[in-house]
């Protein structure tokens, strides 16, 4: 360093030092790797998230659903962002059922209520993905088992959802998350 | 490193001469793994592995880079473009199974030469730098085949896409975001496919960039040896070339037997036959279960059922099956006993033995259905596992009263330390 400092002063052209003793070749340095610097990070903006959903991937988020053909006690799945839907359409016993139960008991206190459109507490929509890791539960299709709460039974870790879809029992942190959804009229719902 | 009666390369023909001048690459082979590398007489078989799990990533990158000739990453057709492989493509099927349990095969010696590293204490000082490198590259491993295993789009793959990148989900706040960031949408499809694709072509290069640096950390102390006795003489070497190169030559011979009959006879004895079935967004198979390598540490991440203070059940058996690896990283702090080899450890050598149970326990547990009974028995094997590390290691050393140890390698193999001899 110190030779560096004799290098860069001569007697003819002294080393340049301004009269706050920031020399101007320190300057220059920190200004140009500081520029660098934020040019450098601001590379990662696109390289980052480019990674993130692309927008033919978020156009495909709102989907229609027919629910004339749902009979009371009957679900179907439908698929809303590539993921399952399941769509409910809750009997009177199963209503009483998820009502029944006081909700300050259960790991993800909701009611039946919180989970449905006001006026149409018999139509359970809710994601067809375990909050655990994903899987799909089963118990909307046709035969298949619905678990001891009469709701979803996921097969992967053993997580039971009741009728209104809340976690009971297993590994799952929460209950089985409501699309954001609209009665677009009475028998066609829009999801997302 | 070197020892001063290293062999020097000196070479002969003209043109390695004038090569040696101006690149010399072959005098670098020759000190890495040739006749310049003076290494311990005494070493046994479970000192083949690491020349065994070098030999696997060659074989991965070689199939590997044939196998994406033929293959298509898209979600519409990757499935296809595998029975295409499979049925059409000349030796495809080939090809691929010997891929498919190359990757087993790359985990089987991996586990041995960990273990052997286990047992023998390779992680102490002065390799603790090696160790660290070990463990970056089995992390980049397990990434590699996680992300291999996604490609040929069934439904074993979808699911442990989902699986998986639903474990990042367990993270307060960023998890959800993150996870959709890591699939580019809000369930594995194409976007992950692709990028799966990408990053399992790249990883084993990295793998090999960093193998190149736990090779040259090994090269600075030397190999270790089964008494853990360093090196003090001429008369405790011998050259690498021939003597380990034929040692290695036959160990390869054997794992080729043993490989060969599971590609030749039993291809699909490791994989799943769901994975056969093609990716179906809307229907999870039964029994989801990760490759068998990962069982260990599957079994881990389900043994936590309970939320435990004020952290959830599920981000608990994130952090658990991390930790599991991670814990790994400080072995060379944990063990504080000046004896390396567990020949001269009569209670560490117990428990190591321990380990190695409770490890293959896991993997059974990790493997079977989410049954209660096998939770139960993975919560018991999972805290000896976690026991073993943080406790029984540091323990062990400060109360263990050692053997005697051999006063060098040639007196441990000849019974006298006699220069002549």
């Amino acid at each position: 360093m110190a030779e560096l400092l004799k290098a860069e002063g001569t007697i003819d052209a002294p080393a340049d030092v301004s009269h706050d003793g920031v020399r101007r070749r320190d300057f220059i340095n920190i200004a140009a790797v500081s520029f660098a610097g934020v040019g450098g990070i601001a590379v990662l903006v696109p390289l980052i998230s480019q990674m993130s959903a692309s927008a033919d991937v978020l156009a495909e988020s709102s989907t229609e659903i027919d629910i004339s053909a749902i009979g009371a006690g009957q679900a179907i799945k439908a698929i809303w962002r590539k993921q399952p839907v399941f769509v409910r359409n809750l009997t009177p016993v199963e209503i009483a059922e998820a009502d029944k139960v006081d909700p300050k008991t259960l790991r993800d206190p909701q009611t039946l209520e919180q989970r449905t459109m006001p006026g149409k507490t018999n139509w359970l929509i809710t994601m067809g993905v375990c909050t655990h890791l994903g899987c799909v539960p089963l118990g909307a299709g046709q035969g298949e088992v619905k678990g001891e709460f009469g709701g979803y039974f996921c097969p992967c870790h053993g997580s039971v959802y009741d009728t209104a879809a809340r976690i009971r029992k297993g590994p799952a942190p929460k209950n089985l998350e409501v699309p954001p959804y609209k009665f677009t009229s009475d028998t066609v719902v829009q999801i997302g | 490193m070197s020892f001063p009666w290293a062999n020097q390369y000196k070479p002969k023909n003209p043109l390695m001469v004038y090569l040696d001048q101006k690149l010399p690459l072959p005098r670098f082979v020759y000190n890495a793994i040739g006749g310049g590398y003076p290494v311990p007489r005494n070493l046994n078989y479970a000192w083949n592995f690491g020349v065994l799990a070098g030999f696997c990533l060659v074989l991965q990158i070689v199939t590997g880079v044939i196998l994406a000739m033929h293959y298509a990453a898209n979600s519409m057709i990757a499935f296809d473009s595998v029975e295409h492989i499979m049925r059409d493509v000349n030796w495809g099927w080939m090809l691929r199974y010997a891929h498919a349990n190359g990757a087993s095969a790359f985990f089987v010696v991996v586990y041995i030469h960990i273990f052997r590293g286990f047992f023998y204490s390779s992680y102490k000082a002065p390799r603790e730098m090696i160790w660290l490198l070990g463990v970056v590259i089995f992390l980049l491993m397990m990434a590699t085949a996680f992300m291999g295993y996604v490609l040929p789009w069934g439904q074993m793959s979808f699911w442990g896409a989902k699986v998986i990148t639903g474990l990042f989900s367990a993270i307060p706040l960023v998890g959800e975001p993150l996870q959709q960031w890591l699939l580019g949408g809000f369930a594995p499809d194409n976007a992950a496919l692709n990028r799966f694709f990408s990053l399992h072509f790249l990883l084993p290069f990295v793998i090999a960039a960093v193998i190149i640096l736990h090779i040259w950390a090994l090269h600075i102390p030397g190999s270790s040896n089964p008494t853990g006795v360093e090196i003090k003489t001429e008369s405790d070497t011998v050259p690498f070339h021939p003597y380990y190169t034929a040692k290695d030559g036959f160990g390869l011979g054997v794992f080729l037997l043993i490989y060969c009959t599971f590609v030749f006879f039993l291809p699909n004895q490791l994989g799943h036959p769901d994975n056969y079935i093609p990716a179906n967004a809307m229907s999870t198979p039964a029994h989801i279960v990760p490759e068998w390598y990962f069982w260990p540490f599957y079994a881990i991440l389900r043994s936590f059922t309970v939320d435990f203070l004020f952290i959830p059940a599920k981000l608990m058996g994130v952090l658990a099956m991390f930790s599991a690896i991670l814990v790994w990283f400080f072995l060379p702090w944990l063990d504080t006993s000046p004896v390396r080899s567990g020949h001269y450890r009569p209670l560490f050598r117990k428990f190591w033995y321990l380990l190695v149970i409770d490890t293959l326990i896991l993997g059974y547990c990790g493997g079977s259905p989410a049954e209660t009974k096998y939770v139960l028995i993975s919560q018991i094997a999972a805290s000896y596992y976690f026991l073993h590390f943080l406790v029984i290691l540091p323990v062990v050393s400060s109360i263990e009263k050692p053997l005697p140890l051999p006063f060098s390698i040639t007196e441990a193999v000849l019974g006298t330390d006699a220069v002549t001899a």
